[in-house]
């Protein structure tokens, strides 16, 4: 089995060193061919290993080699198939393939083409690294990297300067959360003096409550910044200046549900410190309708699934925070799939239209896109959560979850929030497929996705609308590896079905009914609260102005007064010491021997002081 | 008897020294210089050191005061190379100054008192006697490499000096000189 | 009159470096800075003979010994540079030896 995990964590490296080979030189096909094959291979063995583990075997425990060993510190390069990871090892691996397949047509026409699978392959590496890893010091190895990966990623067509900007905001941000994530590990091994779960989870029911509650916190902060939680939720959004296919494999599928895969893997932590978890679930729900208001009233594709992420994320991480880590991990295996669909398709869609993002100007495209209309409204339905599609099932059972543990204002909340869910999908695929053709005065001619692309995007489909009816083998399967959340809502779960069912189908009539004859009126957007939602909450422009430009000021002032007055005028003073003696001394060297005899004679006079003062302190010490 | 022996002998070499050191005739500076050297070989002898004293005077003031001699016959000795002093009180006080500072140090009680003789006088025999055992048995490879030391040095000497007597390379110009040694270049290629 | 001890001889040794040393720095004239180096030579051979004398040991005047040798084959290298640069320049000034001019 072992030589599965090695295939599983190591292709992907293999795909992605082979790809870089070639990362300068002009388009090759096969490095697209390898690096999908690779993944394959990758995919395949974590299905191996997910059937045996499905099958009743041991959890695989390796360790490949020492890392650092030093004194008391001891962390190997070990990595652990369980149950959780397996689960995670399967989409991670799934989703990658499918994108790999599709980007080689979406990345056809880019100069870049080598140099993005090199990327890509790495970064599913790293995520490989992150979900694998049997200690935090190697999680934490694979946090960064998928770090870089995203960085990279996001600032692809390095050439514009706005991808640039996002992708080191991105990379800023996660860094700041990085720094609460580091803390909480330095905090780890400093009360337990292991860095491997087992030892520490053993160790942490005997820690002091409010090392556990620190330790708890710095880890979410950790999960905040990866899994762009309020107030580090900006990078996301502006993230999507990277390629689509990023979009939907880092960005909505893999990457940002690492926050989520961290809590849930840290669970014998949560589970000894319930105030941290309630807050982790307000947290949860807070963005779950925050980021869904937001998405009501964008007017780009990319954003709009962005923020729908968001959403779901705050889903994730109240059902995480409730205790309830099983639903946590199937809704964040579900939406993986139904989220990169949708955003298979806006790419779609994008490369139809030359990269033009506003819904506002599309309209109709069913006509000449009807596989990937269809393909977007089947994951629409499914992230609305209507029966039988997967969102349903992992959605409807965090509302339960919410009703049941009796956190009744955190159900309402997200029951909102499902409704909004449900309006913002079907205004984008009403906007973007139905109603007049509004392109056509705008002069685009749009035409449908290569069909091998399409094709790429099937097994999502097919898994977004089936992944939800296997909940009952899902449970059964995890729970060996986490507790079990019990709940008694067996009298009213169906009224609860029933009305969550209803807000979704609500959100859907309401969304086809207003948007049936394409954008609204303009006038609309006078209103303050759509001001208020388009401009964000003017949270980014509250950063600029109590952040970046503060900082910028004081940056300024660091420039001016201290470096270049206090560090320059050293480092300059030092260097015009050595000019100036190097001037004066210079008519040493005249080249006679009798004045350079002389200068032999003072120096020998110098020693000798030299030995006497030295000789002198001998004798007074 | 030591002690009148040491101050007489001290004040005739220092004197010798200084008429060397100071003198602005070539030849004074030279007598000076080889009676300095006779002098000391008496502190060898009030040392013990009996061969080492010999040694002084026959080497000393016998080849290389000769050799000095020889060489102030190439050069033009009426013609007085000028003595352009750099300010005096700066060599003086150099001077001066790490002598007083080496008569500290020396005087200074910093040589160790318990050290081994590694080679002790031999009692019973005479100086001569007692450093040809030490020579020839500790010191022999020094002794031969010396020895090689002085032929080669001989030979450099030799051709240094020798090469060309037979043209004074003074009386040409930097042209000449080239132009010869040119010739003799090519002449060596051909060999 | 006093004993006369290591130190006596080892400050006559020191005060005839210091009139060598004196020579090297006056002298223009190189056949004669060559004689003021052979005065420091000597008053070196004092001083080894002086101790090796006090300590009862030979090794000093070995050394005596071999600084002897050393100075004769200096003298017969150096003589021969200096007749080579005279041949050259009819000079034996240490003024007029600034080829080294950095």
């Amino acid at each position: 089995m072992e030589i599965y995990l090695y295939i599983a964590l190591f292709a992907p490296l293999v795909g992605s060193l082979i790809a870089g080979i070639f990362g300068a030189s002009k388009k090759l096909l096969f490095t697209g061919i390898v690096t999908s094959s690779l993944l394959a291979l990758s995919f395949f063995s974590s299905i191996v290993l997910l059937v045996h583990l499905l099958g009743g075997g041991d959890e695989i425990h390796v360790e490949m080699m020492t890392w650092i060993a030093a004194g008391e510190l001891y962390i190997p390069f070990g990595f652990l198939v369980d149950e959780i990871s397996a689960t995670m090892m399967m989409v991670v691996t799934l989703v990658s393939t499918l994108v790999h397949i599709y980007s080689i047509g979406y990345m056809k026409h880019d100069a870049g083409f080598n140099r993005f699978f090199s990327y890509l392959s790495a970064f599913v590496f790293s995520m490989m690294v992150l979900v694998m890893s049997d200690n935090f010091a190697g999680l934490f190895i694979g946090w960064e990297g998928v770090g870089l990966c995203s960085w990279l990623l996001i600032g692809f067509w390095y050439k514009k300067d706005i991808a640039t900007w996002s992708a080191n905001e991105a990379f800023i941000m996660n860094r700041i959360a990085d720094l609460g994530m580091l803390i909480g590990i330095f905090l780890i091994y400093w009360n337990t003096g292991s860095l491997q779960y087992d030892t520490v989870f053993a160790a942490a029911p005997s820690l002091d409550e409010t090392i556990l509650v620190l330790i708890a916190l710095f880890l979410f902060i950790g999960a905040m910044g990866k899994s762009a939680q309020f107030p580090l939720h900006t990078w996301l959004a502006d993230a999507m200046e990277g390629p689509t296919p990023v979009s939907a494999l880092i960005h909505a599928a893999t990457m940002v549900t690492a926050g989520v895969y961290l809590v849930v893997r840290a669970h014998p932590i949560y589970e000894l410190t319930p105030d941290v978890s309630y807050f982790i679930a307000c947290v949860g729900a807070f963005v779950a309708i925050f980021a869904a208001s937001m998405a009501l009233v964008n007017r780009d594709i990319k954003r709009i699934i962005a923020y729908s992420t968001l959403s779901q994320l705050g889903y994730m991480f109240v059902a995480a925070g409730l205790g309830a880590y099983w639903v946590a991990l199937f809704h964040l295996m579900a939406h993986a799939f139904f989220k990169a669909l949708l955003f298979l398709g806006a790419g779609n869609v994008m490369h139809a239209m030359r990269d033009e993002l506003d819904p506002y100007k599309m309209g109709g495209l069913f006509k000449v896109m009807k596989y990937t209309a269809i393909l977007m409204i089947i994951a629409s339905v499914a992230l609305a959560g209507i029966f039988p599609l997967a969102g349903f099932f992992s959605k409807d059972k965090i509302l339960e979850v919410a009703f049941g543990s009796e956190n009744y204002i955190l159900w309402g909340v997200l029951w909102v929030s499902a409704g909004l869910t449900a309006f913002y999908s079907f205004r984008l695929i009403m906007l973007t497929f139905f109603s007049d053709s509004r392109y056509k005065k705008l002069g685009f001619d749009p035409h449908e996705a290569y069909p091998y692309m399409l094709w790429a995007m099937a097994p999502l489909a097919l898994l977004a609308i089936i992944a939800g009816w296997f909940e009952h083998q899902f449970v059964e399967f995890v729970t060996q590896a986490l507790p079990m959340f019990t709940f008694n809502v067996a009298d009213v779960v169906w009224m609860l079905i029933v009305v969550t069912t209803l807000i979704a189908l609500g959100g859907i009539a309401l969304a086809i009914w207003t948007y049936r004859d394409g954008p609204l009126d303009p006038k609309w957007e006078r209103n303050p609260i759509h001001k208020l939602l388009i401009n964000e909450y003017y949270i980014p422009a509250a950063y600029e102005r109590c952040i970046s430009r503060p900082y910028r000021e004081l940056s300024a002032f660091f420039w001016k007064e201290v470096d270049l007055k206090v560090v320059d005028y050293t480092v300059d003073l030092i260097a015009s010491m050595v000019y100036g003696s190097g001037k004066k001394t210079h008519t040493m060297q005249n080249g006679n021997l009798s004045s350079m005899l002389g200068w032999v004679a003072a120096g020998a006079v110098l020693l000798l002081l030299a030995v006497i003062f030295s000789s002198g302190i001998q004798v007074a010490g | 008897m030591e002690a009148i022996a040491f101050y007489t002998f001290s004040f005739l070499t220092i004197a010798m020294f200084w008429i060397a050191v100071m003198s602005n005739q070539a030849l004074y500076a030279l007598s000076a210089t080889a009676a300095g050297m006779i002098f000391i070989s008496a502190f060898f002898f009030l040392l013990g050191a009996d061969f080492l004293g010999a040694l002084q005077i026959i080497v000393y003031t016998g080849a290389i005061m000769a050799i000095y001699a020889f060489g102030m016959m190439f050069f033009d000795t009426t013609r007085v190379v000028k003595e352009r002093h750099r300010p005096p009180f700066l060599v003086m006080g150099l001077s001066i100054l790490s002598a007083v500072l080496i008569v500290f140090i020396v005087s200074a009680p910093i040589i160790s008192e318990n050290i081994v003789a590694h080679h002790p006088v031999i009692e019973g025999i005479d100086n001569p006697q007692a450093i040809g055992v030490v020579l020839f048995t500790k010191y022999l490879i020094p002794f031969e490499l010396a020895a090689v030391m002085l032929l080669v040095a001989m030979i450099a000497g030799i051709i240094l000096a020798g090469k060309k007597m037979d043209r004074s390379l003074t009386l040409m110009r930097d042209e000449e000189i080239e132009i010869a040694q040119e010739l003799q270049d090519s002449k060596r290629v051909s060999v | 009159m006093i004993e006369i001890t290591l130190a006596h001889y080892l400050a006559l040794a020191t005060i005839l470096f210091c009139i060598g040393l004196i020579g090297v720095l006056r002298r223009k004239n190189l056949l004669l800075l060559f004689m003021a180096t052979e005065i420091m030579l000597n008053s070196v051979n004092i001083g080894f003979a002086a101790i090796g004398h006090y300590y009862g040991d030979l090794s000093g005047q070995m050394f005596a010994f071999f600084v002897i040798a050393i100075a004769a084959s200096e003298v017969a290298v150096g003589l021969g540079l200096l007749i080579v640069w005279y041949k050259r320049t009819g000079s034996i000034d240490l003024d007029s030896l600034s080829s080294m001019r950095g």
